[in-house]
């Protein structure tokens, strides 16, 4: 029976208790608790089931390497699986169920299909089971598979997480990960060199196991130095602590992830959530303790069977003695703290059984005169299965097991000895080596990860370097501290000694199976990974089939793949499959330890990045009218642009084909602002250009347009717009809306590594000018008419300002510069005003225009408006694979320049081939609307036996001026083949059929646009 | 001729530091060698400040001056008089290689005060915020979350930032979201 | 995440600050040049093991390409400068001769 004691406890206030509930039922536990010690506090030993036998399974651990305690916390928008409870602090009205369980938690249908069928799951099961047939993997397997695979379930995909997250970038000299006391001594020895130093502690509270395992620091108790050294690195201006923040990656160059729990202990506190802490450290000390390890025996995972450390926690730190007869097996000294604190709390200890025939030092020494009985050379055969520890069976520990000795316990709290916690470390490239005397992997300081100026920049302190004792630890962290320091660039020091007391131990001896020669039976039932319930047998079986390497076992038995990544199982799934293949552990070698070192929730990652920040929307000068006036957004790039202008009543396709008619018949406005405007100037801004253009732009006279392409070096079109020159150096070039910033970048790009000795500068003016587009029959005189409101302005007349002219001026009193442009075969001015009076001039345009008819209109009547007059769009008509050619574009492609980007690339055999599709206009026979992005097909079949594809569709629309589905494409032969009716395979099983024309269907004369 | 506006009509929040959208200023891009006389003297001559040193913004009597990249200045003086000091550099530039452009309406521009200052923008942005590393006059660019953006800090700690217009009410939201009542880092 | 030296704007910025832009030193082949010279212009680049040269852009800050001689297998940065040259200066071989002795990279070596 576990139960809450009646003293002890130093991190729980008795004085306030605090109700939760598990699986729906009211528990009570206090302030200071963990989820782990108030559900043991209640007696709850049974926490969850295993992922693939559903076996019951209690707490094993007190801190983060927990493999079995995972809960569901919270409901609704707050809900999330798959919580460590051990790490999870105790609030008012937390709720948590288990998980992986069905029906109940204590009727579990899956444990006994396990019972059944255990033996048709071993290692690699998923891998031998479900390759054939073939037809059972889409219906059977996989829905199978994707049902027990994880372990908690996902949250409701309608529900919005109810929290707010954030990101923090920090920098500073020295960061120590762990305020244990081996880091706070780094810290201490740091900070007093004047180096910068973060310290991050992953619990709520400071100081580590030290408080717990005792022993003195300077002539102070623990938990007093803990207290002091706090409150003198408190009043430091170069030192920062923050505690509930886990050191959760290291990465390049120095480069650290750190997961602030903000209100995970107090979810009414409002603000964010988690902060994920960007920090760039110049050295990362590593003081991350260590952890204990499992022994490997039979019915190792019943609920009961817990570190004996852990048992040590629980009792110390939150009064919560978790049996009342305990037996304790080891391997090593450090458990027989166990058997005194329990002794101490008033627990009864019914066997020490230490596997060393030689048995422990001056602890075990100790517990024996407590009247304790200790065993060396004994081991346990098995614990008896089932929902608690009820019976512990024990034997020699050199045999097969035999020869039992079945004694009564509720509890069993197992050592296998230590290992450092190296994966911070291990991140960026940290090697470890095999310590054979303490059976473990410790870093190697000889090879530490190294930052950008190649020297090392994480260094270990304390027992995550590899010692344990406490004088050990303190003189490994007092030479981190001042050795991170100086590499940081502080003045080097002399590390003083620190006095300590502790009590000296005698050598661990590694045990991997318990016992040594456990037969089959037992094998079976010793647990390596709880959490993805891999056993000792596993291990064998996968090196018996010949998986030798490492990284294949863990793959094949999924082998610390668990959201623990193996904490408490890799090195005893390390020595099992060594000694399976007769080598050593190091020849085995490890696994790779990666980011982060426990999981960190996607919130954290995301940051600030949601809702109406999720990513940044760009927005014209006018587009809080386009709102306002039904405009149905889309987006290009991050803008939004209105696709359409709907009217109450109104459908879209309705809108678009209202607007694509009255831009013909009328006036029709569209917020061009996004089209990107760059201005080149300087002496050698012609030249520049025209290496830029496949056509001539230095001989563009000043007042005039030109249509220009881009193609890139390797010869494909890139982007395309109107150039205009302004002066005799400087010219303005228009992109299209998603090129600005992209030709831009290209521009710089050429003029900074390949050209850097010409003359040029290049400015994005994008932003700084709203640009209208005034199209129509009436373009005209909305224009006049404004300037004769204003009492006058820019001449507009055809003969003032002729098509394919730019002029600067004023019009209806705004000082404009608009360009006789035409994308739309119309009648048209594009009207540049400064962004901060863009509304003020639509409102103008748009007030002015009723009499004529204006209506807005979108992208979407933009398109067809193109379409039906011929003009490509780059990113329809091209794709990154389109060259100039085949757009019938070669009149754009200067013969006089020796050079600009693409010219070589387009004599390359592939680019000259006749057989390139080209650009024609398509026009079904029944006058629908081709399906987008079909393919025709032609004679023949390819090597796959599927027809032969002969051409595509690359734009499709309905035009309503022309009251019939219009379509570009590129087709073999295509400009030759005119007349010709070609079949595109629709995905609906339709062949719709079309007949090759001419691109332009409207307006073929281009008398419209120069009027 | 209309009053022009500013990409947020002078929209404020405050929370932990306050965020003002602090309307049109004169902006002007001056590309062209930093070092020669003609550069410096024509600055002078229209804000009454130094050409800046590196990552610096410099202060004169009719505006400031900023360091943008190696070739590039940002001048800030009144939005009424931004074309009038193109034309200035015009004169002041010609026959040399330069390029004197208005951006004035092509920016957001914000404040970030009170003294949290840091905090806030420490959130945003992957720049050191520390006194030791960032004080009045610091110029940097970088990017606030996803935009990019121009930022110096003032004489009484406050911090001016500069972006594109379109992405202003992006930003005024991000300023927004950092600068929640409750999310104090509590390091600066 | 690397750091990088902006050698314009002389301070270490973060990578989420930059823009990379592949091999540096590239020589342009234009018209006349053989199929041959035209197309290795284009695809052929280096993938080495070790001493790299690479362009990269400071896109959220002074908008300078320059260019970052590294490691690429413990991404040590020897050194970064500006784009505008078409060979590596003589103090960054010399400095990457310090680190790693007898370091070749195409026609270039220490």
């Amino acid at each position: 029976m576990s139960t809450r004691l009646a003293k002890q406890g130093r991190l729980i206030d008795r004085s306030k208790q605090v109700e939760f509930t598990f699986n729906g039922t009211t528990l009570k536990g206090y302030e200071g608790d963990t989820l782990a010690s108030a559900l043991l506090a209640n007696d709850q030993m049974l926490v969850g089931r295993s992922f693939k036998y559903h076996r019951p399974r209690g707490i094993v651990a007190s801190g983060a390497e927990e493999p079995n305690a995972l809960v569901g916390l919270g409901s609704n928008r707050r809900y999330e699986p798959n919580q460590r409870a051990t790490t999870t602090e105790l609030f008012a009205g937390l709720e948590a169920k288990s998980q992986n369980h069905w029906p109940s938690l204590e009727f579990d249908v899956g444990e006994i299909n396990s019972k059944l069928f255990a033996r048709f799951l071993p290692a690699g099961f998923y891998y031998k089971m479900f390759i054939h047939p073939k037809p059972f993997w889409k219906h059977v397997y996989e829905p199978f598979i994707r049902k027990s695979a994880g372990l908690g379930a996902a949250p409701d995909k309608e529900l919005v997480d109810a929290d707010t997250y954030e990101h923090f970038y920090f920098f500073t000299d020295v960061l120590v990960i762990g305020g244990g006391v081996a880091g706070l001594q780094a810290a201490k020895t740091a900070a007093a060199t004047g180096a910068k130093v973060l310290v991050l502690e992953e619990k709520s509270f400071w100081g580590g196991r030290a408080p717990v395992d005792g022993g003195e620091i300077e002539g102070l108790a623990a938990e007093d130095w803990i207290a002091k050294t706090l409150e003198e690195l408190g009043a430091m201006d170069n030192v920062t602590l923050r505690d509930r923040c886990m050191g959760a990656g290291v990465y390049d160059h120095g480069y650290v992830l750190g997961y602030e729990r903000l209100t995970d202990h107090a979810p009414e506190a409002g603000g964010p959530r988690h902060r994920l802490w960007r920090i760039r450290a110049t050295q990362v000390v590593t003081a991350t303790g260590a952890i204990e390890r499992p022994l490997s025996f039979a019915g190792n995972d019943v609920p009961g069977v817990m570190l004996a450390a852990s048992m040590r926690d629980y009792i110390v730190n939150w009064g919560v003695m978790p049996g009342q007869k305990v037996v304790i097996a080891t391997n090593n000294d450090d458990a027989y703290r166990t058997a005194l604190a329990v002794h101490a709390a008033g627990g009864e200890v019914v066997r020490v059984v230490d596997a060393r025939e030689n048995g422990g030092g001056k602890l075990a020494d100790e517990v024996r005169a407590l009247g304790i009985r200790v065993e060396n050379g004994r081991a346990i055969a098995k614990v008896k299965d089932g929902k608690r520890v009820t019976k512990v069976a024990l034997c020699a520990q050199n045999g097969e097991g035999g020869a039992r000795e079945e004694i009564e316990a509720d509890a069993v709290a197992m050592s296998g000895g230590w290992s450092p916690v190296v994966h911070l470390w291990s991140h960026c490239g940290g090697k470890l080596n095999w310590d054979a005397a303490n059976a473990h992997f410790a870093p190697d300081p000889d090879r530490a990860p190294t930052s950008h100026d190649g020297k090392p920049f994480v260094v270990t302190a304390g027992s995550a370097s590899g010692p344990l004792g406490l004088g050990a630890v303190m003189a490994d962290a007092a030479a981190a501290g001042a050795k991170a320091a100086e590499a940081a660039g502080r003045p080097a020091q002399a590390v003083a000694e620190i006095a300590t007391n502790d009590v000296a131990e005698a050598q661990m001896e590694a045990v991997w199976f318990m016992p040594a020669k456990a037969d089959i039976q037992l094998r079976m039932k010793s647990w390596l990974d709880y959490q993805n319930d891999v056993k000792v047998s596993d291990v064998q079986l996968a090196a018996r089939e010949g998986y030798e390497s490492v990284e294949h076992t863990k793959r094949y038995t999924t082998l610390g793949m668990a959201t623990d990544q193996g904490k408490l199982s890799n090195i005893n799934g390390l020595a099992v499959l060594a000694d399976s293949l007769n080598s050593e552990i190091p020849q085995v070698g490890t696994t790779t330890f990666r980011p982060p070192y426990h999981p960190i929730s996607m919130g954290a990652i995301g940051g600030e990045a949601r809702g109406e920040v999720f990513q940044p929307l760009r927005r014209t000068p006018m587009h809080d009218w386009h709102e306002a006036n039904g405009a149905d957004f889309e987006p290009v790039g991050h803008w939004r642009r209105p696709y359409a202008f709907v009217r109450g009543g109104e459908s879209v396709h309705d809108a678009v084909n209202r607007e694509v008619r009255n831009t013909r018949e009328n006036l029709g406005l569209l917020d061009a602002s996004t089209l990107g405007k760059l201005v080149v100037k300087g002496p050698d801004a012609g030249k520049f250009l025209d290496m830029m253009y496949t056509n001539m732009m230095s001989n563009l006279k000043i007042g005039k347009c030109r249509y220009g392409l881009m193609c890139s070096e390797n010869g494909f079109l890139m982007d395309d717009g109107v150039v205009a020159r302004i002066d005799e150096d400087t010219w303005l070039c228009h992109t299209t809306t998603g090129g600005a910033e992209r030709i831009h970048g290209h521009m710089e790009e050429w003029l900074q590594t390949e050209w850097y000795d010409w003359k040029v500068y290049v400015t994005n003016v994008t932003e700084q000018l709203a640009q209208v587009a005034v199209v129509g029959p009436n373009a005209r005189k909305v224009l006049e008419k404004l300037n004769a409101q204003a009492g006058g302005g820019m001449d507009v007349s055809k003969e003032a300002l002729p098509f394919m002219e730019w002029r600067d001026g004023e019009i209806g009193g705004f000082k404009a510069r608009a360009y006789r442009i035409s994308f739309s075969g119309e009648l048209s001015y594009e009207i540049a005003v400064s962004a901060s009076e863009g509304q003020a001039f639509w409102n103008a345009l748009y007030e002015a225009g009723k009499e004529f008819g204006v209506m807005p209109y979108g992208t979407e009547a933009l398109h067809i408006l193109r379409a039906e007059k011929g003009f490509i769009m780059i990113g329809d008509e091209t794709d990154g694979t389109v060259i100039p050619q085949d757009l019938n574009l070669q009149w754009a492609l200067s013969k006089k320049k020796e050079d600009f980007l693409g010219k070589r690339a387009h004599t390359r055999s592939h680019m000259a081939d006749p057989d390139r599709w080209k650009l024609v206009g398509l026009e079904t026979v029944d006058g629908s609307v081709l399906p987008d992005g079909a393919y025709a097909v032609g004679n023949g079949v390819n090597a796959n036996g599927q027809k032969n594809t002969i051409g595509r569709v690359t734009s499709t629309y309905y035009s309503a001026n022309l009251g019939r589905g219009i379509a570009m494409g590129l087709v073999k032969h295509g400009p030759k083949r005119m007349g010709e009716i070609i079949e595109f395979p629709g995905t609906d099983g339709t062949i719709y059929k079309a007949k090759i024309v001419d691109p332009v269907f409207y307006d073929k004369e281009g008398e419209k646009q120069n009027v | 001729m209309s009053d022009p506006v500013s990409a947020l009509k002078g929209a404020r929040h405050a929370g932990l530091v306050e965020v003002r959208e602090t309307g049109l200023g004169g902006m002007i891009t001056l590309r062209g060698d930093l070092d020669s006389d003609a550069i410096k003297s024509a600055v002078k001559s229209v804000t009454g400040a130094d050409v800046p040193a590196l990552r610096k913004i410099a202060l004169g009597d009719a505006g400031a001056a900023a360091w943008m990249s190696p070739d590039e200045l940002l001048l800030l003086v009144d939005y009424a008089e931004a074309d009038a000091v193109v034309a200035k550099l015009d004169e002041a530039l010609v026959g040399t290689h330069y390029m004197a452009t208005n951006v004035s309406d092509a920016r957001a521009c914000f404040s970030v005060s009170g003294e949290a200052a840091r905090e806030v923008m420490g959130k945003l942005a992957p720049v050191d915020f520390s006194a030791a590393k960032f004080g009045a006059g610091d110029f940097r660019r970088s990017r606030l979350a996803q935009v990019a953006a121009a930022f110096w800090m003032d004489d009484a700690g406050a911090f001016h930032i500069v972006c594109f217009r379109s992405v202003g009410q992006y930003m005024f939201d991000l300023l927004k979201v950092a600068s929640h009542p409750q999310s104090a880092v509590g390091v600066y | 995440m690397l750091m990088l030296h902006c050698p314009f704007c002389d301070e270490y910025v973060e990578e989420t600050e930059l823009q990379a832009g592949g091999e540096a030193h590239l020589k342009r082949f234009g018209p006349g040049s053989s199929d041959d010279e035209f197309h290795d212009y284009l695809f052929t680049r280096e993938n080495p093991k070790g001493v790299h040269f690479e362009l990269w852009r400071h896109i959220n800050g002074c908008g300078k390409w320059f260019i970052a001689a590294r490691c690429t297998v413990t991404l040590e940065v020897f050194g970064t400068y500006p784009a505008n040259c078409t060979e590596p200066p003589q103090w960054i071989k010399d400095k990457i001769s310090e680190k790693r002795p007898g370091w070749t990279w195409r026609e270039f070596a220490g």
